[in-house]
């Protein structure tokens, strides 16, 4: 389909490049949202991109809607050509998969579960076709992820994986959401994972927990900006499945400000990964384990 | 120095107008829900219109000033004392070193504001007064007032001229409206024609879960949706959509049973699909409603959203003048 552009109330533009999650999609509402910041346009307040759709707010005061609409229009045809390359990051995230806390959470909430009989991993484990949780924990981190958007509350990622659609995680959500969710929970729903910055409210199944914060109101880490949120729509993650002796021991780093993150400067070029998604991950995981 | 809090009240947080620019970041603008209640506070007793107040919902505080100024409250209709000695809303009041100031219950509307000459002076962060409950931050830090609490003041010379400046009846924004005009769009193609026109026809009453993240409705008909089969990442429910950015004042409606609008403490993503916005002109009325009023959404276009925004900017440029020269 082509975009669609609507109007949410009169200080909101959306627009939906697809309505199904692909990579092309993704990096359409990057580029778009990028050429946007870039555009000599007034009045617009803010552009929040993600996944398959951008959201641009602006003030009627300034820009007339129509004409707003149709300035938009002509730059999401600009990015449905421009060039799938980014300058981004690659950051390693410890995960602590089967931890205490998502469990002990995930047993509160049973009766809101589509399976009480089995946990969060067992159930999205067998529902994807893995024979063992730990096949599955051994999918969900060895190939990397994009962060496709950033929001919901305090800077959660979005994450969506870097393999072929048939290989890739779908869950349901709960049937109800939880009032409680583990903060830094690594959890899953559709096809997204996401990381909870901070405990509350929540609906995805719930697989393990980072010692890294990602959230920081105090400006207590170094690895986070003046902006209290670490994550950027198009950073790439790879999860690392940690012990909890080694979680322990991050979470002290982390407490003495001693913790630093793994990092790597990478730029990515999506037309490469599509022709051998494999073979790209791979190169951008060596450049990450040789830094 | 400062206002000494006696009592907190149900929930009640140092606002200014707010911090935008983050939504983008998951971090929601905040701020006064009512807006031209929180600016007009402001006017009143000589402050600019950012500066920061509380923000009071259903019951209120007992505050203790511990220094002279001016107060003006404003917004829901919720009787209050100056030692004893009933004051008017709406209008600067005078309070000297060590008067207390309490609250009777709420009569109508759901949320007061009260300004304080030289406003509430705890640290700005990210560019905002205002307190973001959900992230912990902002306003007494990250939490509602506690009894105990001094709420430190900026600067507090206050004009003699400004007390008792106070607005004539006609000019007072009117709490009780029951109609919320919404333009229909956003995600408005998955509901069925006659489905959307049931909304629209219905008496919806306000939930009990009613905050400054969202207003929840009750009592309509369930949704109907057009068929689809669910996009790659969408999840199985026909309200679901692959996650993405929400607007302020979108209403969406998990399942399609319950109406949800977004208000200033919004999520700012997700996975529900949306009908529509509440327009800007309108967002300030939502402050106002309590749980179990009964309300109806109206289907406006554009052009009269635009009509009632500009309208809505004028009156507040005739409140500025008036308070500027009375």
């Amino acid at each position: 389909m082509g975009s669609r552009f609507t109007f949410g109330g009169d200080e909101h533009l959306l627009v939906e490049c697809a309505d199904e999650m692909s990579m092309r999609s993704f990096f359409k509402s990057l580029s778009a949202a990028q050429l946007i910041k870039k555009s000599p346009l007034v009045g617009l307040d803010e552009i929040n991109a993600g996944n398959a759709s951008y959201l641009i707010k602006f003030n009627p005061d300034f820009i007339k809607p129509a004409e707003l609409l149709s300035e938009i229009k002509k730059i999401d045809r600009i990015a449905e050509n421009s060039v799938p390359v980014i300058e981004t990051r690659v950051v390693e995230i410890p995960v602590f998969y089967k931890d205490p806390w998502t469990h002990e959470t995930g047993m509160r909430f049973r009766e809101r579960h589509q399976d009480p009989t089995v946990t969060d991993l067992e159930y999205a484990a067998s529902l994807n076709g893995y024979a063992t949780v730990e096949e599955f924990i051994n999918a969900h981190h060895s190939s990397p992820w994009f962060v496709s958007m950033v929001g919901f509350v305090a800077g959660c990622p979005w994450l969506y994986q870097m393999v072929e659609r048939q290989y890739q995680i779908e869950v349901p959500k709960y049937l109800r959401p939880r009032t409680d969710t583990p903060r830094h929970t690594i959890g899953h729903g559709g096809c997204f994972a996401c990381i909870y910055a901070v405990q509350g409210a929540g609906g995805y199944q719930m697989f393990g927990v980072t010692p890294v914060p990602i959230f920081d109101p105090l400006a207590t880490h170094s690895h986070i900006d003046e902006s209290m949120v670490f994550f950027r729509p198009g950073d790439i993650v790879k999860f690392r499945a940690i012990s909890s002796h080694e979680y322990d021991a991050i979470s002290a780093d982390v407490r003495d400000g001693i913790f630093s993150l793994k990092t790597i400067p990478v730029e990515f070029d999506l037309r490469e990964f599509e022709e051998n998604s494999s073979n790209y991950n791979r190169a951008l995981l060596d450049k990450l384990d040789g830094s | 120095m400062g206002v000494k809090v006696l009592n907190s009240g149900l929930s009640t947080t140092i606002q200014d107008l707010g911090r935008p620019g983050y939504f983008h970041l998951g971090i929601p603008m905040s701020g006064a829900m009512d807006q031209k209640a929180m600016r007009i506070a402001n006017l009143l007793v000589g402050n600019p219109e950012n500066a920061a107040g509380l923000e009071i919902v259903f019951t209120g505080p007992t505050l203790r000033f511990d220094e002279a100024c001016l107060i003006a409250i404003t917004g829901a209709e919720m009787p209050f004392k100056l030692d004893g000695v009933s004051q008017s809303s709406w209008q600067s009041i005078q309070v000297e070193k060590g008067q207390t100031l309490e609250f009777d219950y709420l009569r109508a509307g759901a949320r007061c504001y009260l300004s304080i000459s030289g406003g509430i002076n705890v640290p700005l962060v990210l560019g905002s007064r205002s307190t973001y409950l959900v992230g912990s931050f902002g306003g007494m830090h990250g939490r509602p007032i506690a009894a105990g609490d001094i709420l430190p003041l900026g600067r507090c010379d206050f004009m003699a001229s400004q007390v008792g400046k106070n607005l004539p009846t006609k000019m007072l924004p009117n709490i009780g409206v029951r109609e919320i005009r919404v333009l229909l769009g956003l995600y408005s193609y998955r509901l069925t024609e006659g489905s959307i026109s049931t909304f629209f026809s219905e008496k919806w009453v306000v939930a009990s879960e009613a905050d400054r993240m969202g207003y929840r409705f009750k009592g309509g008909q369930a949704l109907e949706f057009v068929e689809r089969k669910a996009p790659f990442g969408a999840g199985s429910d026909p309200s679901n959509i692959v996650d993405s950015s929400y607007a302020y004042g979108s209403i969406q409606v998990p399942s399609g049973t319950e109406p949800i609008i977004l208000h200033r403490d919004a999520v700012s993503a997700g996975g529900y699909f949306t009908l529509g916005a509440v327009i800007s002109a309108d967002m300030d009325l939502i402050a106002q409603l309590q749980p179990n009023t009964s309300i109806q959404f109206v289907s406006i276009d554009m052009d009269q959203a635009l009509l009632a925004r500009a309208e809505r900017v004028a009156e507040m440029k005739e409140i500025r003048g008036y308070i500027s020269n009375s």
